[in-house]
């Protein structure tokens, strides 16, 4: 792996990275100057993003430049407009916001002045995930110093752009982080997903204009900027251009959050970034970027990870978010524990994802139990088919679905095996007793 | 793709553009702005849907609506995708079918499919759907009800809500919080625990549920049930009949669900697409109609012996009223005789009685309450613009764009008005409300206008003399359209908009705003109600929201006009037809010659010479001994009309008093013969709505006992009287009226039944009827400006009565009760008299919250139970009318409209006692 040009956690080590001083040391605010100062036109900055061929970090990987041009033109259309930053990581095994927010805060309102500047919004909201109270508190500190220096508020450094930024904490949903079930809950309501369409960018927040954008997103933004488009594409591949997070756990060595090119493989991070599968045991299968994802065989670990490549070998990129399971993983196990995940998180709106994933959990769950049938395994596979793809208001129902395909597809025979045995000789004592995980009931 | 927005479509015809598409083959095409699903409904290919309903925005959680559109990602949810030009929809084939089966096998699996004792069971979609795909309830296994806890209804008279039949479609959760706007109803709890439930789980009587039956009538299963019908007939046990409510104006479509074994109405619904009210009710419509089988109804006629009302048979009570009514006629003439028609009677059964009145014991004193609410407009919408009616319709209310509500409280008074009004709303209607209570709407409104009660006609002159110092006037309309422009400029000339905003209590900046937003509106609308009418100057005011209309141009178009919202059920009905003393059916002039000839030939009979008395008249010609009989169908004056001590008196005064009614009211107890009529379920006949709709009434149920229709005891009655008259129906008392008059002259019972009622102005039987009037031209032909001057309310307030009284109506109940107070669920919700005090005139008063105190005037005293806040003015309180045992009216002043003798129910001056409180 050659040596990474690291600018994401650039700062993130340095003390009192979070604090103003420090970023404006390190070259903070400098981005959002040269916008107001030369001044860029507000398109300008949309083309840099444009030309980056930025993909979002949520997980979905959409063309940041592409959803920002979706916003209608605020000549013919005299509604408010919003930026919401997406900070709700909640995906098991997604943790790479949180280092960002807590370590970086300033790094991220910058993006957010930048990011709203490009789309004349003056409002943008942070949702944080409920959890991270330190995510929270370094950020909203991070504003007030912001504001108290002219960087937030009415006309910022005397230029005409005024923007406002709020943050919202999360109330412990999954489902809050989905974008629409974002918004509202933002407008104060139960965090049900919308249809789409209408797509944010013709009727968010309070049926206004709105963007919604992944924490990392944005981050990237301020460099785009001061570096140009060329030098971004330059780090990745051609399809994934720039660096990512990837937040590594599980079996692992050193599990962490590391910044990488796109283009690495899968074992270059396991072996060279987290030190290897832990305890000298062999990998079993990895979840490429998140509980999500399609579970990948150890066979795939010399994966390119790009979107492209990824989904090639029958997964996703999602949110890098790598989760690793050595030899003596149970399958079953892991799908009860994923499932009962989803099967709590569900919003509980679309048919086949509330019904879907408790029926997909029980299953899990009578295997692992021994009381699983043979036919179980088609009913899996029959219930994920009718949950994904793109089947139901939001991809929850897909993020439950498809790992849940992919489990069956490369792990069909020791999932047969729990069946005829009457027991999951893998799994963990207490996975097997009927007493054990109403934990969320 | 676009989605389906709001109000995708708007109702006018004239708005609309077309769209083709290709659904399974067929091509269809529907207006811009449909649904897949709507447009495949329109072909008569039914997608399933478990989660849709056209008045909700698209929900899209069943996903059983999911058909294959081409080049289209995955499937898409019909319900929430718009038509677009060459779309090709594949609706139905095995791949969907196998789909949907699937849904309906998860839905199921979570559902108590207990069909053979379910409610709903033969009229439950997600039953039809899982036989027509056949989906197998238990191939996930056998569900057993698990939500046995007692549940946010468990205590509630009106809705039962059952989790394990529910589905979490959310309509009915989507209904509450996007249509009805009240926000009782939540889900709570995720994914497989997801049940319907009140914020916090409280009991839904301590939310603001407002009680409109709107998520029992949205949900497609058994989940949600009216309680008092649990258990009592499935669909195909009832009969269904379709009728006219018999409440407000409005003139919702109410379907009545009937035991016919049981001669019982066990529920009630409304479909939604039906004009007037799409499937929306309010409390009253649905769940208001247990007065119908009220023991207390009456069985037999009565007759007053030895001071007692004793059970008399038809044939003697009839006997008597001949005697009687004959002989007072022969001894004092006609006119010593009076009739007070009624406006929650048919249109036949007010026609029937009129011409009593007139062709048969020959006088014009015939009246009906109209002139306790809106007689002033319909004289002075008559003399702005030539018809005194609403002018523009219902289903309109959703295109307008500024509505300006003045005196008026829709989403209580007239809730189904209010649901229109909230649709425009929430598709970005702005909306003024000029009220001295903060009511629902002026807690939403853009402008709030909170004017000292009896200012009206300071607020809009100094409103349209800033129009006219703006330049915002459309002048070459009121050049065009109108005339006496410049007697009223000048009277405006005169006025100081500060000092008029300073006398009303408003900001004159505010006031200047709402006259801005009002004239540029692209349209505006004015709606009122009886805060303009119910004074001694209503007919000025009147005339003054009329003034504002046309000098903006608002009105003569789609959706702008001038429109009082009518009180009764038949109020405007009972004025069509004649029933008031002034004029004969269809508006036109008893003094008129051609006209006098018409009837003449038309009745066989002569028509009266003299002019008739209204009601109040009437009664002060009782108390004085001028008027000695008075015949009175289907009216509780003494509970309705101001003064009610002297009232009494008054009516006690007369030589015989007949009350044709449903109940012993007040006036029936007072009567010498009260003869048993039929509630509106009972009978058949039209109603005319406040929109000038016409529509059929229909009978679902037998009268108790010997009671009989009130057009049936009318013909008994002309034929005891001596001048029998042979119709054999009300269809044909109808043909005769449309005979005789021109508006009506295109309508009749069969045409009203096949367009689903038809607005008049109707002159033949090829015109579609009238949809918004004076399109082109104002009926008079030109529309009349007056200049109005302000009249202060008849009683200011004093040192001794320092607070203006003002009294109305609430949401649940219904004028004086008698039908309302019978319905369980409206009791417990709205149980007795309150006043509504504000917060700072409570502390001075040292009143707490919820007490019981009184409310003095000169006239007498009532009490009720404080409600503190900041609903009223500091100057003001307010009371409802509706409980006969603290009735408002023993308080109200008897003061009148000089044109149309309404009473000043909206102010008088009053003192609030604070009662000694304890045990
Ligand atoms: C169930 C669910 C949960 C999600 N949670 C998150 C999240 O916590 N953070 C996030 O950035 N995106 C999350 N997403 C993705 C967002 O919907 C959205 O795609 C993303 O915020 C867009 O940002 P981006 O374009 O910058 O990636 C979630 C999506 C789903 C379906
Ligand atoms: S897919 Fe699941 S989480 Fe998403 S809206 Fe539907 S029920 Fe809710
Ligand atoms: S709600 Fe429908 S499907 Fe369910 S038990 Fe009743 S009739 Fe059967
Ligand atoms: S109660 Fe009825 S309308 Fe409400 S969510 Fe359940 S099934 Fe749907
Ligand atoms: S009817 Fe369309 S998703 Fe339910």
């Amino acid at each position: 792996m050659k040596r990474v040009d690291r600018y994401l956690l650039a700062r993130v080590d340095l003390p009192d990275s979070h604090t103003l001083a420090v970023y404006r040391a390190h070259g903070g605010y400098q981005a959002l100057e040269q916008v107001l100062r030369k001044p860029w036109k507000p398109e300008q900055v949309t083309q840099v993003v444009k030309d980056s061929a930025l993909r979002g970090r949520g997980g979905a990987g959409f063309l940041t430049g592409l959803k920002w041009s979706f916003m209608p033109d605020p000549a013919k259309d005299p509604r408010p407009r919003y930026l919401a930053i997406n900070a709700d990581e909640s995906e098991p095994g997604t943790c790479k916001d949180r280092v960002l927010m807590e370590r970086d805060p300033h790094g991220l309102i910058e993006g957010c002045l930048v990011s709203a500047y490009a789309m004349r919004a003056s409002t943008v909201y942070i949702y944080v995930r409920g959890e991270y109270r330190v995510s929270y508190a370094r950020l909203q500190a991070a504003i007030d110093e912001a504001r108290e220096a002219g960087l937030v508020g009415r006309r910022i450094l005397g230029s005409d752009f005024s923007c406002e930024i709020w943050m919202h904490p999360g109330a412990g949903a999954y489902i809050c982080g989905e974008e629409t079930g974002l918004m509202e809950s933002l407008e104060g309501k139960r965090g049900h997903p919308r249809p789409k369409p209408p797509f944010p960018a013709a009727s968010g927040l309070w049926r206004s204009p709105t963007t919604v954008n992944n924490v990392e997103t944005i981050f990237n933004v301020p460099f785009l900027v001061l570096r140009g488009a060329d030098w971004f594409k330059a780090l990745g591949t051609k399809g994934s251009t720039g660096n990512f997070l990837c937040g590594i756990s599980g079996h692992v060595e050193r599990p962490g959050v590391y910044e990488l090119p796109f283009g690495v493989t899968a074992r270059e991070i396991l072996e060279q970034c987290a030190g290897g599968v832990w305890k000298g045991r062999r990998l079993k299968a990895f979840f490429p970027g998140g509980s999500s994802t399609g579970l990948l065989p150890a066979s795939s670990v010399d994966v390119v990870m790009d979107h492209d490549s990824v989904k090639a070998a029958g997964s996703m990129f999602g949110t890098a978010a790598m989760i690793v399971l050595d030899e003596t993983a149970s399958i079953a196990q892991l799908m009860e524990v994923t499932l009962r995940f989803y099967d709590h998180e569900s919003c509980g709106q679309c048919s086949q994802c509330r019904e879907g994933t408790e029926w997909l959990h029980q299953i899990f769950r009578r295997i692992v139990r021994g009381q699983g049938r043979m036919q179980d395994l088609d009913l899996l596979v029959s219930l994920a088919n009718g949950m994904a793809p793109a089947k139901t208001i939001c991809a929850l129902a897909d993020a439950a679905a498809i790992p849940t395909l992919s489990a069956v597809k490369h792990f069909r025979a020791e999932l047969e095996q729990c069946v005829r045995l009457g027991r999951d000789p893998l799994a963990t004592a207490t996975a097997q007793s009927p007493e054990h995980h109403e934990a969320h009931a | 793709m676009n989605p389906v927005s709001l109000h995708p479509v708007s109702p006018n015809p004239a708005s609309r553009k077309p769209v083709s598409l290709t659904i399974d083959g067929r091509a269809v095409t529907v207006p811009a702005g449909t649904s897949v699903l709507l447009a495949a409904q329109s072909a008569g290919i039914d997608v399933p849907h478990l989660c849709h309903d056209p008045r909700v925005e698209p929900i899209g959680a069943c996903r059983l609506c999911s058909v294959k559109v081409e080049g289209a990602r995955g499937l898409v949810a019909a319900c929430g995708q718009q038509v677009a030009p060459g779309m090709v929809v594949t609706s139905e084939d095995p791949e969907l079918a196998e789909r949907r089966r699937h849904v309906l096998e998860l839905l199921l699996s979570e559902h108590h499919a207990s069909c053979a004792n379910c409610d709903r069971s033969g009229d439950c979609r997600l039953q039809d759907y899982a036989y027509r795909y056949q989906a197998d309830p238990h191939r996930f296994g056998v569900y057993v009800p698990k939500h046995t806890a007692p549940n946010y209804t468990a205590l509630d008279q009106g809705i039962l809500y059952d989790a394990d039949k529910c589905i979490r479609c959310g309509l009915c959760v989507k209904y509450c919080e996007t249509v009805q706007m009240a926000e009782a109803l939540t889900f709570t709890w995720r994914a497989d625990r997801l049940v319907v439930s009140t914020p916090g789980d409280v009991p839904l009587r301590e939310t603001d549920c407002e009680f409109c039956g709107g998520c029992i009538r949205v949900c497609p299963t058994g989940a949600m049930l009216d309680r008092g019908a649990a258990h009592h007939g499935r669909a195909a046990d009832l009969k269904k009949v379709r009728t006219t409510c018999a409440y407000c104006g409005v003139g919702c479509q109410v379907d009545l669900y009937v035991d016919p074994h049981k001669n019982r109405i066990v529920r009630a619904s409304a479909e939604p697409g039906a004009t007037v009210n799409d499937g929306n009710l309010c409390v009253k419509g649905h769940f208001g109609f247990e007065f119908v089988g009220s023991p207390a109804r009456l069985r037999q006629p009565l007759i007053r012996r030895d001071g007692e009302l004793q059970p008399a048979s038809w044939d003697e009570a009839l006997a008597l009223i001949a005697e009687r009514l004959g002989g007072i006629r022969q001894r004092h003439g006609a006119d010593a005789l009076a009739f007070v028609s009624s406006a929650r009677c048919t249109n036949e059964e007010n026609y029937l009685l009129q011409k009593i009145a007139r062709a048969v014991v020959g006088t014009n004193n015939v009246d009906n309450c109209a002139t306790s609410c809106h007689a002033p407009s319909v004289a002075g919408l008559a003399e702005s613009f030539g018809s005194g009616a609403m002018t523009n319709s219902t289903v309109e209310i959703r295109d307008c764009k500024v509505l300006f509500l003045i005196g008026a409280n829709p989403t209580e008074a007239h809730p189904i008005f209010g649901l229109e009004m909230k649709r425009a709303l929430r598709a970005g209607a702005k909306l003024i409300v000029c009220d001295p209570r903060r009511t629902w709407m002026a807690k939403h409104a853009d402008l709030h206008l909170q004017h000292r009660p009896g200012t009206d006609n300071l607020l809009l002159n100094a409103m349209m003399r800033c129009i006219l110092d703006e330049g915002l006037a459309d002048l070459a309309f009121v050049e065009a359209r109108c005339e006496g422009f410049a007697e009223f400029r000048q009277n405006l000339e005169g006025f100081s908009i500060e000092r008029a905003a300073a006398e009303c209590g408003v900001d004159a900046e505010l006031l200047r705003a709402a006259a801005r937003l009002y004239a540029k509106g692209q349209p505006s609308a004015i709606y009122y109600t009886l805060g303009i009418t119910e004074h001694a100057c209503g007919t000025d005011n009147v005339k003054n929201v009329a003034n504002l209309a046309m000098l903006c141009g608002q009105i003569g178009k789609w959706a702008s006009g001038v429109n009082p919202l009518r009180g009764q059920n038949n109020v405007q009905g009972a004025c069509d037809m004649g029933a008031m003393p002034h004029k004969l059916p269809g508006y036109q002039n008893w003094s008129d010659a051609a006209v006098r000839t018409r009837f003449e030939q038309a009745w066989q009979s002569p028509l009266p010479q003299s002019a008739g008395l209204r009601i109040p008249m009437m009664i002060r010609g009782a108390g004085q001994g001028t008027l000695k009989a008075l015949y009175v169908m289907g009216q509780d004056l003494v509970a309705t009309e101001p003064n009610q001590s002297d009232v009494v008196e008054e009516l006690q005064a007369l030589e015989f008093l007949v009350v044709q009614e449903i109940f012993l009211t007040e006036t029936a107890k007072l009567a010498h013969v009260v003869l048993p009529g039929a509630a509106f379920a009972e009978k058949d006949g039209t109603f005319a709505c406040s929109e000038r709709r016409l529509q059929l009434v229909r009978k679902a149920v037998e009268p108790p006992g010997e009671a009989k229709a009130d057009w049936e005891i009318l013909l008994l009655v002309a034929a005891a009287l001596g001048k029998p008259m042979a119709y054999r129906n009300p269809a044909q008392v109808y043909d005769e009226l449309a005979s005789l008059a021109p508006v009506f002259g295109g309508i009749s019972h069969r045409r009203i039944e096949a367009h689903h009622g038809l607005q008049w102005p109707c002159p033949d039987s090829h015109h579609p009827g009238t949809r918004f009037l004076h399109e082109g031209r104002f009926t008079r032909g030109k529309g009349r400006f007056h200049a109005i001057a302000h009249t202060p309310p008849r009683e200011e307030p004093t040192p001794e009565f320092p607070l203006i009284l003002s009294t109305g109506r609430t949401l649940y109940n219904y004028n004086c009760g008698s039908m309302t107070r019978k319905t369980a669920v409206i009791d417990a919700k709205d149980p007795g008299n309150f006043v509504e005090i504000h917060r700072d005139t409570a502390k001075h008063y040292g009143i707490e919250p919820d007490e019981k105190v009184a409310v003095r005037t000169a006239r007498g005293r009532v009490t009720g139970r404080a409600v503190v806040g900041e609903r009223v003015r500091p100057d003001t309180i307010w009371m409802p009318f509706h409980f006969a045992e603290e009735s408002a009216n023993l308080v109200t002043n008897d003061v009148f409209d000089p044109v149309t003798a309404t009473a000043e129910y909206k102010c008088c001056a009053a003192v609030l006692e604070k009662l000694p409180q304890g045990g």
